[in-house]
């Protein structure tokens, strides 16, 4: 009975996606969120605790939950994995020197049981910046080579400037539609 | 099956409270909801509900149940649903406390706040100053400053509250934000400016300077808020109490009375008549304003003023009296508070005469009023039966009937004090008194209460016309009651049977069957009083009927070094210093309901400060402190240095405790003693220096004296000096300088060492006195007889009982120690103990005449060496 409900639920495409934004602090997460969702640049301070917001892509509803990244709000992420469709992995590309930091913490969270169906955007974010990493830099700093059995796929964004966004919505979209 | 129980009684209770058998782990359990996606507001709304009433019910969260609580209560953050968001605040306002790293919620609060929904900000910002600590203020002042001069007065109102709240977190936020505060002060909305002035004074509480400018530039421009004007006077009043010469102030909370608004006007009334500057012009056109209200068609007026004029009859009766008339029309107010209240001070500033009118009425309707108001009713009779002791009969029994009636402990209670009162006060009134407490106890659901009068029927039953009345009500108890009010009866019982001989063989015969009992105490304490009653015939036993009452700790070290000696002498009780009597509550005392702390004698309390000093054991460890002077000054009060003295006695030993204080702020003086020459007989142990007297921090000395073998030489005077190191320093720093200091000395005031220093007073009610002095004349005790006249400084009876007791340090049995007035002659009745343990009894009877007491003192004691040394030292 259940199984069919949602079966409608999907076909109507009104379920909503839960979303998880993650990343160091000052990667971008806040900035991206109210970009996806209000289509502009806002004003952003960091984030103590988190941003929850419903955004609506391509007649698609997301549950976006954007948390905050500094060192001591990291050890909460796990209090908000549960249930969650899709991971938003922001880095910042700009910040050669703690990509290896940003690498630790998303190794440590993608081993976590409740995450092991979540989808993986990973974005390569602050791509205007001047000497910035490139995607593929990023791409072997992060070590996803080495990701085995999970649906990923890696974007270079500039959430300011709003390049590159939509892109990876649209990959995004269509890997959570396929995936049911 | 217990669950049908359960639903059974529900349908019984017929739509009860639905939240009624709610447990906590369940409750708990049914919050992992929170966790679902989409979140299903309702059920969650319903949820919520429930642990917000659980807590507000006392129910105790776990710091893990309230974190994962309160995490999952974090996922609503993503729904919507405006009553759900609002009670996710309540949540983390009641969370906040024990839950851990609520500041995850800080984000979302602070954009709920700056949102654009009017309904989230105000409770949002609320929430979010529950959560800020100290460090996370910094975070979110800016949206605070900004709230507080927020359009919406709802927000701007929250956020100056809960600044005022967060002065708990970091006291300078008020301070930090009062460039905010003084802007929303001028708010046009009536709840702001309230706030921001009280955000303003918080801000300045502490300068009074500061706090005196606001106030005087405030009450020159007019503030439009009633609130805000009301909060004005108070703090216009507080620096008023402070400070007399404000005629300003004054003048502005005397024209307030003058202002629009009631509220104002009562604030301002209040504020005078409390104002402690009471003269009669001055309260005129206060208790006129209050006279008006009295008058007015809102209870709420008519109940302040009421109420205020009852609490002014207290302190100035005649004053009130210009309202008689308004308070006789307020008898008859539908609204019972305000009628109990106006009967009330009617009874306090009424005649003699219209007494028995006013308790008539009061009588109407005295059963349709609250216990708070009944309190007050009985507090009233009670201050009558002092102003007018004739009307003790009607009031006994509107007393009595009230006892009859519903009510709680704490009005049960009032009126048993009463009763109490009014029998200690008047002993026309013991008779029927005693009766209405039987009568009372017959049927009496507090046990305190019960044990109370019982105890109080075995004190003063025996004394009264027919004590044999007594005895069946005191005997129901034991047949009839708890275990605690059994026990305390057969204490009463016994009282009755050793105070009166021919009730002794009955009582004996009740004692024998309270052994039975089945409660340990019961059975335990008629055991006691059945063995000392049959050793009728030897007195000395008696006073064991009655213990006194002693200082437990003193006890138990007195025990304890007894079990360490040989323990060939038979254990001395007399050494024991007796606990400290909790005195009567005086007038005003009733009046505030303050209740007295039990404190540690002075006795106990130096016993531990002495056996502290580990050059003290000799004498500490192994007997007690037996008795402290008062403090005695040995230098004026206005000199370099200051010192002070306490004698404190043991049974051979007097340690000396000097507290000495430097006023000179360039001294600092070192290796400070104070010298003693001890007088013949006296023989000294040792002496403890101070090693270091810095500027205004006190320091102690002592020396140890033996005393002498002879009694007759323990009196004496010590002649004592103090020396010392002393040291030029620099005032501000007090470091000394380099160089050496010298030896100086400077006089003290003689040191006398007096009778009463080492006497103990011991008598107070419960000593039968004529039985203890028949039985030491019995026990071989010596007696000696003079008689004197006292000096031309004392010329009345009661002056030469109070000089009498304290140059004795003897206690006064049977309350002999009042005098009645106008009588010539009077027999006043001693007890005590002089150290070491040597009981004494004195008998001194007075007679005046023209001006002049002539006394004949007769000293009854073990130890003949005692009683020549009163004898003689009176003379």
């Amino acid at each position: 009975m259940g199984g069919l409900l949602s079966y409608f639920r999907n076909l109507l495409g009104s379920r909503e996606m839960r979303i998880l934004i993650l990343g160091l602090d000052g990667a971008g997460k806040t900035t991206i969120l109210y970009r996806l969702q209000v289509g502009e640049v806002v004003t952003t301070i960091p984030t103590i605790g988190f941003n929850v917001e419903q955004v609506t892509y391509k007649n698609l509803k997301f549950q976006v939950w954007d948390l905050g990244g500094q060192t001591s709000i990291r050890p909460y992420w796990r209090c908000y994995y549960s249930n969650t469709d899709a991971i938003i992995y922001v880095v910042d590309s700009a910040d050669r020197d703690r990509i290896g930091i940003s690498k630790d913490e998303l190794l440590y969270m993608l081993r976590e049981d409740e995450l092991q169906g979540a989808i993986l955007v990973v974005l390569a974010n602050k791509q205007d910046m001047a000497g910035c990493l490139s995607v593929a830099e990023v791409h072997q700093a992060l070590g996803l080579d080495a990701l085995k059995n999970r649906t990923f796929q890696i974007f270079k964004t500039s959430a300011t400037k709003g390049e590159g966004l939509d892109q990876a919505m649209d990959w995004l979209s269509n890997a959570l539609q396929s995936r049911k | 099956m217990n669950a049908f129980k359960r639903d059974k009684k529900e349908e019984e209770d017929g739509g009860g409270n639905p939240f009624q058998n709610m447990e906590k782990t369940t409750v708990l359990q049914e919050a992992r909801t929170f966790n679902d996606t989409p979140v299903n507001p309702r059920k969650c709304a319903h949820i919520l509900t429930k642990i917000l009433y659980l807590i507000n019910q006392g129910e105790q969260l776990g710091t893990t149940e309230a974190t994962e609580a309160f995490f999952a209560m974090t996922k609503l953050f993503q729904s919507r649903d405006v009553v759900l968001r609002r009670l996710v605040y309540l949540g983390i306002k009641e969370l906040s406390s024990v839950a851990e790293d609520v500041i995850i919620v800080t984000s979302s609060l602070t954009k709920d706040m700056t949102g654009k929904e009017d309904l989230y900000r105000a409770a949002a910002i609320r929430a979010l100053c529950t959560i800020t600590d100290g460090g996370m203020l910094a975070a979110i002042e800016r949206y605070m400053k900004q709230a507080i001069v927020d359009k919406s007065p709802a927000v701007s109102s929250a956020a100056l509250v809960s600044s005022l709240h967060l002065t708990s977190v970091s006291g300078d936020v008020a301070r930090r934000w009062a460039n905010e505060a003084q802007e929303a002060l001028n708010s046009d909305n009536v709840m702001v400016q309230y706030h921001a002035l009280g955000v303003l004074y918080q801000a300045r509480k502490s300068d009074k300077h500061a706090v005196t400018k606001l106030v005087s530039k405030l009450t020159r421009t007019s503030l439009k808020s009633p609130y805000a004007a009301c909060m004005l006077i108070r703090m216009a009043c507080k620096l008023l109490d402070e400070d007399e010469g404000a005629g300003e102030l004054y003048e502005f909370v005397e024209s307030c009375l003058r202002h629009k608004s009631e509220m104002v006007v009562y604030e301002a009334a209040h504020a005078l008549v409390n104002l402690g500057r009471s003269g009669s012009r001055e309260l005129a056109s206060p208790i006129s304003v209050l006279q008006l209200f009295c008058g007015s068609p809102k209870p709420a007026l008519r109940f302040a003023a009421v109420r205020t004029l009852n609490k002014m009859a207290m302190s100035h009766p005649a004053a009130v009296t210009a309202c008689n008339l308004d308070l006789e029309n307020l008898i008859t107010d539908s609204n019972r508070s305000i009628a109990t209240l106006a009967i009330t001070t009617l009874l306090k500033t009424g005649a003699e005469s219209s007494v028995d009118r006013l308790m008539k009425q009061i009588a109407t309707f005295v059963s349709e009023i609250s216990d708070e108001f009944k309190v007050v009713v009985v507090q009233a009779i009670r201050a009558l039966c002092q102003k007018f002791p004739r009307k003790h009969a009607v009031l006994m029994n509107f007393l009595s009937a009230m006892l009859r009636d519903e009510g709680g402990l704490e009005y049960k209670a009032a009126i048993a004090d009463t009763i109490i009162a009014v029998m200690e006060g008047n002993t026309e009134a013991k008779e029927a008194g005693l009766a209405h407490l039987c009568e009372f106890i017959e049927d009496c659901e507090h046990t305190s209460l019960a044990v109370r009068i019982l105890h109080l029927l075995g004190q003063e039953g025996p004394t009264s016309k027919q004590p044999s009345r007594y005895i069946r009500f005191i005997y129901n108890r034991v047949i009839l009651e708890s275990a605690s009010v059994r026990a305390a009866a057969v204490t009463a019982l016994a009282h009755f049977a050793a105070s009166c001989p021919p009730l002794l063989p009955n009582v004996l015969v009740l004692l024998s069957r309270c052994q039975l009992d089945s409660d340990d105490e019961v059975r335990d304490r008629a055991a006691y009083y059945c063995a000392i009653l049959q050793q009728q015939n030897d007195p000395t036993l008696l006073p064991l009927i009655q213990p006194p009452l002693l200082s437990i700790p003193s006890l138990e070290g007195a025990l304890r070094n007894y079990i360490r000696s040989s323990m060939d002498q038979p254990f001395d009780i007399s050494q024991v210093p007796p606990a400290q009597t909790v005195e009567e509550p005086t007038q005003t005392e009733i009046l505030s309901n303050i209740k007295q702390q039990p404190r540690l004698t002075r006795e106990e309390s130096f016993m531990e400060k002495l056996s502290q000093i580990p050059q003290l054991a000799t004498v500490t460890r192994d007997c007690p402190l037996f008795k402290s002077s008062a403090v005695c000054e040995l230098t004026e009060s206005e000199t370099e240095y200051n010192v002070k003295c306490v004698k404190h006695s043991f049974a051979n030993h007097l340690i000396l405790q000097f507290d000495c204080l430097n006023t000179l702020t360039d001294q600092l003086l070192e290796d400070v003693r104070v010298t003693v020459e001890p007088p013949e007989g006296y023989t000294l142990i040792g002496e403890i220096p101070c090693p270091r007297l810095a500027y205004n921090e006190p320091g102690t000395t002592y020396i140890v004296l033996e005393y002498p073998k002879d009694i007759q030489a323990s009196v004496a005077t010590i002649p004592t000096t103090l020396r010392f190191t002393a040291r030029d320093c620099d005032p501000a720093t007090g470091i000394p300088d380099a160089e050496q200091g010298y030896d100086d000395e400077y006089m003290l005031e003689d040191l006398e060492v007096t009778l009463a220093d080492q006497m103990r007073g011991s008598a107070g009610r419960g000593l039968d006195f004529s039985a203890a002095w028949d039985a030491a004349a019995a026990r071989g005790f010596s007696e000696l007889e003079e008689t004197f006249a006292l000096g031309a400084s004392v010329t009345t009876l009661e002056a030469a009982v109070r000089s009498l007791i304290g140059f004795l340090g003897l206690g006064a049995a049977e309350l002999s120690d009042r005098v009645p007035s106008g009588t010539v002659g009077h027999t006043l009745l001693l007890g005590g103990v002089f150290r070491g343990g040597k009981q004494v009894l004195a008998r001194a009877r007075l007679a005046l005449a023209d001006e002049q007491v002539t006394m004949q003192l007769s000293v009854r004691s073990p130890d003949p060496d005692v009683a020549e040394l009163i004898t003689s030292s009176v003379g």
